[in-house]
């Protein structure tokens, strides 16, 4: 409850800090002490030592993994934040504040995200974190791919909420209630009662879900909206804003799935190969790096999907690390894209001469995506495929998913080769010595997981 | 502890060659480190050196475990003999950013030194990589004209190959009682026979594709000709050995039933292998093409030989493993020194060097012998046991295997003709001087071709201690 309250107030703050100043780099500074003191806000209610509560009449429920995605997210937003934050600035025209509002509230969202107990929540959750995210895809307002995605990305949001909303109907419909209850098991038989009304609302759940996290065949939206939002708001929503909708959806599933028997592996085994499938094939013929980017998030999707097929602490484990390395990565890659002059493959040619350690970081980013081993995104597949075996996947799932990880090298590497291989001069602005400090500190956590992944679930047990 | 340091030796020197620029330094602390790996190793393989044991993934009970036996120390012996000479003979070759190149080969030599030593299956994995990714930017960066593309279908390849291993690796695991990656776990692992079989597959398919054995070979002839001649050292006269030690290492003790029942199938793909490559090896005018071939030939016979799982045969591989890495680099290195003199490696546009640096022509001469296996030379005594395994296991394929023999004769001998003999063609009239540094090496690899032709007994000893493991219960 922490951390819904205190986002809440920080956004709140936030919108009307141009009040207290003008000046963009304290209203930043201002919102980087706000993350720092949500976060804390969270730890204490993580460690126990203050925790805001009162009765949400079953609406909310806060465990240990809840809180502890919720710290990842804070944590990960606070760097993104750290380090975009002169790019953030340069958006639309002296909005700062507003965006860091939004930043609040979205996270407010996600905190709804991982800790509600009930179907409504989940919808209040959905809309609080999207509403904000139409917003800021739409914040540069003199561009027309910018409106031209805020809108498509309004009107395809609204339609897959509504498709939330009737399939929560129908499972209200079905149990007479909205809250996340086991499902009937038959005490003789020990199977599920299905219901058609329930099976139904399942499914169209399924369908809006898949939607918020872009997987195929309901990831059209994605290359767009991905393309034409300005690109430091793109590295916020293909992280941080994409791994809460994953929270959400595994805590959806992770009871329910029981309630569509066997069909749930059948449609969950289809989304995860068509994901894979378009994301990575797609991915590979893109020119610019942004929509390649775009397409690779999808990819990556397909690999995060593999947490819904079991039920253990395996999965939970898998999905955290894998968000945490994905995100890592992603939000390393999209810094070095901002300071890009145009995003295609070729404006990378010749990086490594120019700025041999840029190029580094940006190839050691590109490894953790692909899966080399010795950074966290090695860890993040290993923990995903070890889940996916022990949750009784057929090795055939496995095959597809290291195939597809394979083609995945082709298109990461196609920005390494870009860079280390082609002579020419890369169309970069300047970077300073603390933007690359700040790059380094990415990269460093990413070899530290990628070592010892374990440190990150330290935290998760105690 | 030791074995921690050895490896640490290569990783500091790469470090450490980033900081330095200037080519002198650079080509003595490459030849340093090359060096005192090689003490190392003569250390690891004459005194008796305790295992290095450290937890490492406590969560997922992996651990930092290295350690030598008799198969892991003939290999770290080749891989500390390789580097030293390699630097040394291409310490003249003209290269931009050698730091940089050195430092990189050096990261390629603790890979493979790392492979060789793993005793966990996860730290296996992980060298593994480490080994391929240092060679992915030493090839695109100063390979050939047609690198890029080369070099990556060789890079998707091998991952490809090497995620397969993975599945392997992760399917043994789950199946552990004690949830462990140590060599001795995963044999007790509690799978089905068909569990068995796929797992078998899918370590295969990672070593096939490396080794590389027919089908899976097409990266290897084009790798090996695009790459710049030092890595192509590396890549045939020490890589190629993962495969053939992955499956000695991790195949035959982890899937014995598996092992024995995909024998047949697998004999024979090494034989159309191995007479593919030599046939191919024939029509070659590149010498760097047909060395190539030629290796694609011994490898596919160093596993036919592994496959009849005859304790004479393995022996054989054993040995050839160590005798094949130091025939070829030899072959390697004399080629590279006709390139870097006279600009061609075709052999059409060669010939007569017998006349202008005759101390090569003895060289080349001694070195495609041992390309032949004639007796005298090391590679006589493995190729020997082999055959005679294979004979064992069906006359009809070792008869078909024997064929080989006789093609490597026609196309080694043809390459000394047309290189060494006849009239001094153009392109060797530029030849210079002689390259004292790479002929010191060619030597003393050619005395060690020799030397255990003639005393092979030491090499017997050293893997002594493994034969033991996969053949006396």
């Amino acid at each position: 409850m922490n951390a819904i309250i205190v986002s809440t107030l920080l956004g709140v703050v936030m919108m009307f800090c141009s009040w207290i100043t003008t000046s963009a780099k304290a209203q930043r500074n201002i919102g980087l002490v706000g993350m720092l003191i949500l976060i804390v806000a969270n730890l204490a209610q993580l460690k126990g030592w203050w925790v805001i509560d009162f009765d949400t009449k079953g609406m909310l429920a806060f465990n240990q993994i809840g809180l502890f995605a919720n710290m990842t997210l804070f944590i990960l937003t606070f760097l993104y934040v750290w380090i975009n934050g002169e790019e953030i600035e340069k958006v639309g025209n002296n909005h700062t504040a507003d965006y860091y509002a939004i930043f609040f509230f979205i996270l407010c969202g996600v905190s709804v995200l991982t800790s509600f107990d009930n179907l409504l929540m989940l919808f209040i959750g959905i809309e609080i974190l999207s509403i904000p995210l139409y917003i800021l895809t739409g914040s540069d307002k003199k561009n027309l791919l910018s409106n031209e995605a805020s809108l498509k990305y309004f009107l395809m949001g609204s339609f897959s909420t509504g498709i939330l909303l009737l399939g929560i109907t129908f499972i209200y419909g079905a149990t007479g209630s909205f809250h996340l209850t086991m499902p009937v098991v038959n005490p003789t038989t020990h199977m599920v009662t299905e219901h058609f009304l329930m099976s139904a609302g399942l499914i169209l759940l399924f369908a809006s879900m898949n939607f918020k996290v872009s997987a195929a065949p309901f990831h059209f939206w994605t290359p767009d909206v991905y393309d034409g939002a300005p690109t430091v708001f793109t590295s916020f929503m293909a992280t941080i804003v994409k791994a809460a909708g994953f929270i959400a959806f595994i805590k959806v599933f992770e009871t329910q799935r029981m309630a569509l028997g066997f069909t749930w592996y059948i449609i969950l085994s289809f989304v995860i190969v068509s994901t894979l499938l378009i994301g990575n094939i797609t991915a590979v013929f893109q020119r610019s790096v942004k929509r390649m980017l775009a397409y690779s998030s999808i990819a990556q999707a397909g690999f995060m999907l593999f947490a819904l097929y079991g039920n253990s602490i395996f999965n939970t484990e898998a999905i955290l690390l894998y968000i945490v390395a994905y995100s890592l990565a992603t939000i390393g890659l999209f810094a070095v894209l901002v300071k890009m002059k145009d995003y295609s493959f070729e404006s990378f040619n010749g990086l490594a001469k120019q700025h041999p350690v840029l190029a580094f970081l940006t190839t050691l980013f590109l490894f953790s995506l692909a899966g080399i081993p010795l950074t966290a995104g090695f860890f993040a597949k290993y923990y995903m495929l070890n889940a996916l075996l022990t949750a009784g996947a057929g090795l055939w799932l496995l095959i597809v998913a290291i195939l597809f990880a394979a083609v995945s090298v082709f298109y990461y590497f196609k920005l390494v080769q870009a860079m280390y291989f082609t002579p020419g001069t890369p169309a970069i602005n300047e970077i300073d010595k603390t933007y690359e400090f700040k790059l380094w500190v990415l990269a460093a956590l990413i070899l530290i997981l990628g070592v010892f992944p374990s440190m990150l679930f330290n935290y998760l047990y105690f | 502890m030791f074995l921690l340091l050895f490896l640490l030796i290569p990783i500091f020197a790469a470090i450490a060659l980033l900081f330095i620029k200037k080519e002198q330094s650079v080509n003595l602390i490459a030849v340093a480190s090359g060096l005192l790996t090689l003490l190392g190793a003569l250390h690891i393989i004459l005194n008796k050196t305790g295992d290095f044991d450290a937890s490492w993934l406590p969560i997922l009970n992996s651990r930092f475990l290295l350690q030598a036996d008799g198969l892991s120390k003939i290999l770290i012996l080749l891989t500390a003999i390789s580097f030293p000479a390699i630097f040394i003979a291409t310490s003249n070759n003209q290269t931009n950013q050698k730091n940089v190149f050195v430092s990189l080969m050096l990261l390629t030599q603790a890979g493979l030194m790392g492979v060789f030593l793993a005793g966990d299956a996860l730290l296996f994995y992980f060298f593994w990589e480490l080994a391929l990714i240092p060679v992915y930017f030493l090839c695109s960066i100063w390979g050939g004209e047609k690198r890029i593309a080369v070099t990556f279908k060789f890079f998707i390849y091998t991952f490809l190959g090497s995620l397969f291993m993975l599945i392997g690796i992760i399917l043994l695991y789950s199946n552990t009682a004690d949830h462990s990656f140590l060599i001795a776990s995963l044999k007790h692992a509690n799978v089905s026979p068909a569990q068995s079989a796929t797992a078998f597959a899918l370590f295969f398919i990672a070593f096939a594709i490396k080794m590389p054995i027919f089908p899976f070979h097409t990266w290897q002839p084009d790798a090996y000709e695009q790459s710049p001649t030092a890595v192509t050292m590396v890549l045939s006269a020490v890589m190629v050995k993962m495969g053939l030690y992955g499956i000695i290492r991790w195949l035959m003790p982890l899937f014995p039933s598996a092992f024995l029942a995909h024998a047949n199938m697998v004999i024979v793909l090494s034989v159309i292998g191995i007479l593919y490559a030599s046939f191919i090896a024939i029509r070659q005018d590149d010498m760097k093409r047909l060395i190539a071939y030629s290796s694609i030939a011994h490898i596919g016979l160093m596993n036919a030989a592994l496959f009849t799982h005859n304790q004479v045969g393995v022996q054989g591989a054993l040995i050839q493993l160590f005798s094949h890495g130091v025939n070829v680099l030899g072959l390697w290195i004399i080629a590279d020194v006709i390139e870097q003199q006279t600009g061609t490696r075709s052999m059409k546009a060669l010939g007569g060097i017998s006349k202008k640096q005759p101390t090569l022509a003895i060289l080349l001469v001694g070195f495609a012998f041992a390309n032949i296996a004639l007796p005298l030379t090391n590679a006589f005594i493995g190729e020997f046991l082999m055959f005679n395994s294979l004979f064992q296991f069906n006359p009809w394929v070792a008869a078909a295997a024997g064929v080989s023999v006789v093609l490597a004769a026609i196309y080694t001998l043809n390459m000394v003709q047309k290189v060494a003999y006849g009239e001094v063609s153009e392109a060797t009239n530029l030849m210079t001087a002689p390259n004292k540094n790479a002929q010191g090496v060619l030597i003393v690899l050619l005395v060690i071709v020799f030397v255990t032709g003639v005393y092979p007994q030491p090499l017997f000893d050293v893997t002594a201690d493994t034969l033991k493991q996969l053949f006396v219960k």
